[in-house]
């Protein structure tokens, strides 16, 4: 139990997967402009991450590996993945619309999203069914770790939507506007979450 | 061969299943689009230049769509004909377009105004406003640059003689070029007006008269000639209320006892009159 809170936590803080990892910075800069929209992407992503990752891992482990298929990895999780957002766009459109209209382009650009993919990699490759582990603790590690990333991409995107709204209102150079304060502004909000490195494991020694 | 089918077949049966289970959920939660939406579409001009405040073409035409109480004559660029078609898909009341052309305040061309520098810098009117104002004696005036020319998507504007003209002929009133001036020297003017301000320098008379020959010093002969108190003089500078100006008996007065002429009349009639 221990060990889940510790990668639930060390996925949201540590290995923030926009802020230390640096994946997934495309929605980050792109839907982090207003607060309710950078929710509605992270929770859409958190949702994508969690959907792929109890797809793609039985996936790798009952009909990949055993087949020695492993080298088609990362194209039949692309195409899981780019097949799962489509639903779930479908059906956001159809129940949700006025937050499919939010989210805008950036919900078929989760299909292609490296933080995603990134995710169901590492689950696969840090939590695999080997001798140690049966096929439901991998299983559960693996989901625990994506709701982490999910989170820590929620964290991400709620901290910097605040500190844009801050920059939308200060007086910026002409050459700094826009994109260049922006991405000046993420390296130090990524540099404060080096900060967390090595907090989560010294918590429950 | 064996190797390339062991990887070929699971990817396309994933791939199969992947499209079936797409293909039904699309039919089963299929939304039912607003089929007016590309008709209004195709009636807009498709220039994007954003003068209806919307985000484009696209922007406007769904706005059109999903809320009935949206004018349909924000489209300066189409016009009355695009308002017509509009109200003919949307099956509103033709509302009349007011046609705008966009009108330069500055008449400080090199015949009347004088350079205070030699500027050698990067050819943009935004990076030589940056030096002292621009390389001319009025800090006011149009910097010659062509940063309104390069904004136009018409070929409407060119620089003549050291400032901006604008070709009404060509001017589709779209804006664009009123966000490009560093000094904020373009305004759109309906086009059925017939006298404008060519002058922004809001410095004193004496001031004004020192940098150019042709710049509004203040003197308010036209504030007091106007027979409707459509001219007011505000920060030394001659304003045109447009909404008094109209129907004048004695048209013109204002520009004629104008003591440096920076009063015009001109034709503003633009290309929207020709078609």
């Amino acid at each position: 139990m221990t060990k889940l809170i510790i990668i639930l936590l060390s996925a949201v803080f540590i290995n923030n997967y926009v802020l230390s990892r640096f994946l997934g910075i495309c929605p980050f800069l792109g839907v982090s402009k207003k607060l309710d929209s950078a929710t509605g992407m992270s929770l859409a992503v958190i949702f994508v991450m969690m959907l792929s990752t109890a797809v793609t891992y039985p996936i790798q482990f009952y009909l990949l590996e055993p087949n020695n298929l492993g080298f088609l990895q990362t194209i039949v999780f692309i195409l899981v993945i780019a097949a799962l957002v489509q639903l779930v766009e479908i059906i956001l459109k159809r129940y949700i619309p006025s937050l499919h209209k939010s989210l805008g382009v950036y919900l078929p650009l989760i299909t292609t999203n490296c933080a995603v993919l990134g995710v169901t990699i590492l689950n696969v490759q840090e939590y695999p069914v080997a001798g140690a582990t049966t096929f439901w603790w991998g299983f559960a590690q693996s989901m625990v770790n994506s709701l982490g990333s999910g989170l820590g991409f929620f964290l991400a995107m709620v901290m910097f939507s605040g500190v844009r709204s801050v920059i939308e209102g200060s007086d910026v150079p002409k050459s700094f506007k826009g994109l260049p304060v922006t991405l000046v502004a993420a390296a130090i909000t990524s540099l404060s979450f080096l900060g967390f490195g090595g907090v989560i494991e010294n918590l429950f020694a | 061969m064996t190797e390339i089918l062991t990887a070929v077949i699971p990817v396309v049966i994933i791939g199969v299943i992947c499209a079936a289970v797409l293909v039904i959920a699309s039919k089963i939660m299929a939304v039912k689009e607003d089929e007016r939406f590309p008709k209004v579409r195709e009636c807009l001009p498709g220039a994007n230049c954003g003068a209806c405040g919307y985000a484009g073409c696209d922007g406007y035409a769904k706005a059109l769509c999903e809320d009935g109480s949206v004018p349909t004559n924000l489209c300066i660029p189409g016009a009355d004909g695009v308002a017509k078609q509009l109200s003919e898909v949307l099956g509103v009341e033709f509302e009349d377009v007011v046609e705008q052309v966009a009108v330069v305040h500055c008449s400080g061309d090199c015949d009347h105004t004088q350079d205070k520098v030699v500027y050698q810098g990067i050819e943009t009117c935004a990076a030589a406003k940056l030096l002292y104002g621009g390389k001319g004696s009025c800090t006011y005036g149009c910097l010659g640059l062509g940063d309104c020319q390069r904004a136009c998507p018409h070929d409407a504007v060119c620089i003549e003689n050291g400032i901006a003209r604008i070709n009404t002929r060509q001017c589709i009133g779209c804006g664009v070029c009123t966000k490009a001036c560093p000094n904020h020297l373009i305004s759109l003017v309906a086009d059925v007006e017939r006298v404008v301000v060519a002058c922004a320098n809001k410095d004193k008379g004496v001031e004004t008269r020192k940098v150019c020959s042709r710049g509004c010093i203040g003197c308010k002969k036209c504030e007091r000639a106007c027979p409707f108190k459509a001219i007011t003089v505000q920060n030394n500078v001659a304003v045109i209320d447009y909404e008094k100006c109209n129907d004048c008996p004695d048209f013109g007065i204002c520009a004629r006892v104008c003591t440096t002429g920076c009063i015009v009349q001109t034709d503003l009639n633009g290309m929207h009159r020709f078609k």
